[in-house]
């Protein structure tokens, strides 16, 4: 039971949690170390995260940045904002070395919410979902596939996936809906 | 399942989130074309095989992707340090002086 991946939309639902297709975003993976930074968050609107994990936003709120590795983030933001975000790090390459890919096609995000989306996550995540606290993400692992995670609340997380492990993950994460909604009644 | 800490991400997390990567501290010659065979045979395949406290490579392959060194000991499984790659390496005595 594959889920229809074709359109954004609930993707499977149940008492325990509830899984959908976010809306396509622009995806922008963003290398740079030393001196770079400090000009490229200028650039970008936003302090770039010191510690990985956490994240940091635009003031509009239409970007937002996760640090994934000492010298790696990704960023996320509304398709309008993208040609920007380019232009302002293209802008900087000259004086601050750095690496700015539009990774937009490569990836899509998974949502899951309910009052046992974190439960729904340990079933294929080795790491404890309580280690990436509200507000933060992480990169790791789920089945067998490198995901970047971001917890927004509680109870509600974005699974950023590559195109070609989404049908498996997708049909996971609904069978596990259906499960632990099974196991409660 | 082993418990590894990373150094980059300061989080002490599952063994599935890396890799490992071999012997530690194998450093590539400055200046290749002068090495004898004797010599890139011991730098490509001579390994130390070690019983007991071992510095190896591992990689957060499913995390921030950074390769770092650690002191396992391969008769007990268990992690005495990690440390970032280009770090010295720590001596033993220090190592076994803290864990015990």
């Amino acid at each position: 039971m594959t889920p229809d991946l074709s359109a954004p939309g609930p993707l499977a639902e149940s008492a325990a949690a509830k899984l959908s297709l976010a809306v396509p975003c622009a995806r922008l993976s963003l290398r740079a170390r030393g001196a770079a930074v400090a000009p490229l968050s200028a650039a970008l609107g936003l302090t770039l995260p010191e510690r990985i994990g956490t994240r940091a936003s635009t003031a509009a709120g239409d970007t937002e940045a996760l640090r994934l590795g000492p010298d790696e983030w990704v960023l996320h933001a509304t398709p309008a904002a993208l040609p920007g975000l380019l232009a302002a790090c293209a802008a900087l390459s000259p004086e601050h070395p750095h690496s700015a890919v539009d990774i937009s096609g490569r990836e899509l995000t998974l949502v899951l919410e309910g009052p046992r989306a974190a439960e729904l996550l340990t079933l294929g995540m080795p790491r404890d979902p309580d280690s990436i606290a509200p507000g933060e993400g992480r990169r790791t692992l789920f089945d067998g596939v490198s995901v970047v995670l971001w917890r927004e609340a509680d109870t509600r997380f974005r699974m950023d996936i590559w195109h070609s492990f989404a049908p498996h993950l997708a049909s996971l994460l609904a069978t596990g809906c259906a499960e632990l909604a099974a196991e409660t009644a | 399942m082993l418990l590894i800490h990373c150094p980059y991400c300061d989080e002490t997390l599952p063994e599935l989130e890396f890799a490992h990567a071999g012997e530690a501290h194998v450093a590539r010659p400055e200046n290749p074309s002068a090495q004898s065979d004797a010599e890139w045979e011991e730098f490509l395949f001579i390994r130390r095989n070690v019983k007991g406290p071992h510095y190896e490579r591992w990689r957060h392959t499913h995390g921030c992707g950074r390769f770092f060194n650690a002191v396992r000991d391969t008769v007990s499984d268990r992690f005495l340090a990690t440390y970032p790659a280009g770090a010295p390496r720590p001596s033993l005595a220090s190592l076994t002086g803290e864990s015990e």
